[in-house]
């Protein structure tokens, strides 16, 4: 519908060994887009990721950004363009507070030229941006150790590590998983005001309900292979999706 | 021009049986078994003295030191690096100053009566005196000796990896740990086969070639730098790789001699390591774990 | 018959508790039990040239560059991840540097040393570049290999004196500038070190280690900071050497020797990984301990490294650690 192109995939394939993780995917993002990946585990959703963001090469195949070739780059030039990435295993920096966990991004090529300086002192800009994703300025939450937080807030770290590169695009490895219904609710306007800010998401998750609701547009992905893309609602109720999800219909 | 070939052969076949032991070790095990230089010395002093102060037979005692090397290989495992598995700093530290125990301790006076192995005094006598002529180039016996046992032990090695139980499982965890141990291989006991498998290795390689020249604890060293630049240019963990990179290496460093001279055989050598390093940092024929293998 | 079981519970000191954050200040009492280990260290360092006679000045002077490479090992291993087997490397370099500006340009030591410092860490840092885009393992590999590369190469092509070295280079003006030179130098790397540890490029590096898939993701190159923790450590490193080659008035091979490379391991191991005093204080009880042995050949090698496996296996937080902790924590046996 007009919107910007950001992500351009044509026909990434990756094999290790004689496995083939992912074959031959392609698809477009566009600016404020919301695009869930699904299938099953081991489908090659988080292989995929790891394409895009640099940390595998492809076998063959381009991931275009903004119309430059990105195919191979190294991850971290690939975050200073503004792409950014949540790991599905989270590994904050335990030992150290939560707001210095933010230093690391905030230090980057990316920030440093955008700020040109101006940003000021790093540990409140840090503590700002955990501000708004969540945490309660005042509740000396910012301050305690990363290792120490519940899954919910490690979560929002991951995202608020993502914000503070200021991307275009964010790549959710499985962000819902492990949270209650309720901590995904609250979740949910988080990422949708990151979507009126002009931030693209590519949200891979297990938890359809909760994902049906952002998303706009759905990959269903299974043996390495897309099976299927289109909108929630229309994506369930195709053959392939129903067969790789639930099995086939059993023969009676 | 054959004397190239025909040498660059050999010093290739040389380098893969000083490499292939620990490759095999980091490998499996992921664990730098920097150990490997030491035992190969140490195999070779205790050759000796069986046989020169004990008077046993030399085949016995090569059987003999070989045991020991596995021994002393799976001890090493046991009792040291098997408690710092999942600390890297702490194995590469370990493995490092148990080498250095073991190397240096060779060197020691006077303790207990301990008479160190100092001094170029120690020769292994060649399994057959002679040379040959091949092609209108001199060869040693015992050079042929290492091609024979290097190409026996590069099959056996295929053999033993891909068609019997225990090899395949060192395989398997060599591919991928996770997966291994998913299927009921067990990665300690594999880790250890491997050490005792890699020392014995070692010691092999010692008792072929050291005939070729003097025992000293010198040779600890250069042997460790040659297996680790050979699988640092082959790839770390790829057992194919070493061997390729054996060649390349060996052949380099005998045109190097034939054109410029012995002297810049060690720059050759640095040379082609920083090389690889810069142009296919994973080695030659590297893994394919890029996630962990690129920074 | 119940079975009584004991069990060791560690308590805060109420002092320690006291002096956290600015609460520090609100006692004499506390300041001092925050300041006085490290006024101890400062004062003991800079008094006890005093207290000695001339070997074991000399012996000190040793023992102070040993431990400014302690201090360059722990700052590439803990703080940045990247095991350096090679001190001897930069001890060379900086030595080699040091040595030939004086003996080919006769520069006077106070030149010298700071120039072949830099040029030294420069070539270092050159020498390793290629392997820091890689695994740690490849660092720990080529550090083992270039220190035994150099003396290779060196003897080969017959350079620099080759194995009998140069001699006749300037010493230092006399004893007590030797020691205190070092000595302050050591102490100003000590503190400086930690500085840089807490500020962000430090906090960059331990991120570094600890997951650099999410250094990576967060835009940062990874390449870059390990280039410049590298060269932090060879500029300490080849301070060392440079020094070193004055204080003796001559390099040569054994500028390379294993020596350099196995004892700040074995003295940061012992003195606790980590804690940057640790190291320091572990060069200064091995070093006097190795001249001790200086008469039974490489034995002291062999100890170096049987206290390192054997601290590494069951006491691998090292004394500094343990210090700390009983000047912390008091611990009490209490009944399960």
């Amino acid at each position: 519908m007009g919107a910007e192109v950001l992500l351009d995939v044509r026909g990434v394939s990756k094999a290790f060994g004689g496995v083939h993780a992912v074959e031959d995917v392609s698809f477009t993002l566009g600016r404020g887009e919301v695009m869930g990946v699904i299938g099953p585990n081991g489908a090659g959703k988080t292989t995929l990721v790891n394409i895009l963001t640099g940390f595998i090469k492809p076998d063959s195949g381009r991931v275009l950004y903004k119309g430059k070739n990105i195919t191979g780059m190294a991850p971290n030039k690939i975050a200073n363009l503004g792409l950014a990435r949540t790991f599905q295993v989270m590994r904050p920096y335990h030992s150290l507070p939560t707001y210095k966990n933010l230093i690391v991004p905030l230090n980057s090529p990316r920030i440093k030229k955008a700020a040109a300086g101006k940003l000021g002192d790093l540990d409140s800009v840090a503590i700002d941006i955990l501000e708004e994703i969540g945490f309660e300025r005042d509740a000396r939450v910012p301050y305690k150790t990363a290792g120490s937080l519940p899954l919910g807030y490690q979560k929002r770290l991951e995202l608020a590590r993502c914000i503070a590169l200021r991307p275009e695009v964010i790549l959710c490895d499985e962000v819902f998983s492990g949270l209650s219904m309720s901590e995904i609710s609250s979740m949910i306007p988080l990422l949708e005001k990151f979507v009126m800010q002009g931030i693209a998401l590519i949200m891979i998750e297990h938890r359809l309900r909760e994902l049906f609701r952002v998303a706009n547009k759905v990959l269903v992905m299974n043996f390495g292979v897309k099976i299927a893309e289109g909108r929630p609602q229309e994506i369930m109720k195709q053959d392939e999706v129903k067969a790789a999800y639930i099995g086939g219909e059993r023969s009676k | 021009m054959e004397s190239v070939l025909i040498y660059g052969a050999i010093n290739s076949i040389t380098f893969a049986l000083m490499a292939i032991g620990f490759s095999l070790v980091y490998g499996v095990s992921r664990v730098p078994n920097f150990a490997h230089g030491s035992i190969y010395v140490l195999v070779g002093f205790v050759v000796w003295s069986l046989v020169n102060d004990l008077g046993l037979n030399y085949g016995l005692s090569i059987l003999i030191s070989l045991a020991i090397a596995a021994l002393i290989g799976l001890c090493v495992y046991q009792f040291v690096l098997i408690r710092l598995r999942g600390l890297p700093t702490s194995e590469i530290i370990s493995s490092f100053a148990v080498s250095l125990i073991i190397l240096e301790g060779l060197r020691l006076q006077g303790i207990g009566g301990f008479k160190g192995f100092i001094g170029p005094n120690y020769v292994l006598k060649p399994f057959l005196d002679g040379k040959i002529e091949l092609f209108g180039v001199f060869v040693d016996y015992q050079r042929l000796i290492v091609v024979a046992v290097g190409l026996v032990l590069a099959i056996g090695l295929w053999l033993f990896t891909h068609h019997t139980k225990m090899g395949l499982s060192l395989r398997a965890i060599a591919q991928d740990e996770q997966a291994a141990m998913m299927l009921g291989i067990n990665s300690d006991r594999s880790a250890m086969i491997s050490m005792a498998l890699g020392s014995a290795l070692a010691g092999l390689a010692a008792v072929i070639i050291l005939p070729l020249g003097n025992v000293t604890c010198e040779v600890g060293y250069h042997v460790l730098i040659y297996a680790l630049a050979v699988c640092i240019i082959g790839g770390l963990g790829s057992w194919a790789g070493t061997v390729l990179a054996a060649f390349l290496v060996g052949f380099a460093m005998k045109v190097s001699t034939h054109l410029f001279g012995a002297v810049w055989e060690s720059v050759v050598l640095v040379g082609t390591i920083i090389l690889v390093l810069l142009v296919k940092p994973s080695g030659l024929l590297g893994k394919q774990k890029e996630l962990e293998e690129r920074v | 018959m119940s079975s009584q079981e004991l069990r060791r519970k560690r308590l805060d000191r109420s002092i320690n508790v006291r002096s956290t954050g600015l609460y520090a200040l609100s006692s004499y009492r506390e300041m001092t039990y925050l300041l006085a280990p490290r006024l101890l260290l400062i004062a003991g360092l800079l008094v006890l040239p005093l207290f000695l006679d001339l070997y074991w000045q000399r012996v000190l002077c040793a023992a102070a560059v040993f431990a400014m490479l302690a201090l360059s090992f722990d700052f590439l291993a803990e703080y940045v991840g990247l095991v350096c087997l090679g001190g001897a490397l930069f001890i060379g370099f900086g030595g080699y540097a040091a040595g030939l500006l004086n003996a080919h340009l006769g520069l006077p030591p106070a030149v010298t040393i700071p120039i072949a410092t830099v040029i030294g860490a420069c070539l270092s840092t050159l020498v390793i570049m290629p392997c820091l885009r890689l695994r740690g393992i490849y660092f720990a590999i080529v550090t083992f290999m270039v220190p035994l590369f150099a003396r290779n190469v060196i003897v080969a092509l017959g350079l620099f004196g080759s194995t009998e070295g140069i001699t006749g280079l300037d010493t230092l003006p006399n004893t007590w500038v030797e020691q205190y030179v070092i000595l302050s130098v050591v102490l100003v790397t000590l503190f400086g070190i930690r500085r840089l540890v807490s500020e962000d490029v430090g906090l960059i590096m331990m991120g570094i280690k600890d997951n650099d898939q999410a250094v990576l993701a967060a835009g940062v190159s990874i390449f870059r900071y390990r280039v410049l923790a590298v060269f932090i450590a060879a500029l300490i490193g080849c301070f060392a050497g440079a020094y070193l080659a004055h204080l003796y008035g001559w390099l040569g091979l054994s500028l390379f020797a294993m020596d350099f490379s196995i004892l700040p391991i074995a003295a940061t191991v012992m003195g606790g990984m980590g804690t940057l005093v640790g190291p320091v204080i572990g060069a200064l009880i091995l070093t006097p301990l190795s001249e001790a042995l200086r008469g039974f050949g490489q034995l002291r090698v062999v100890l170096y490294c049987l206290i390192l496996v054997l601290f590494i296996l069951y006491k691998p937080e090292g004394l500094m650690n343990v210090l700390e902790r009983k000047y912390h924590q008091f611990e009490r046996l209490e009944k399960v």
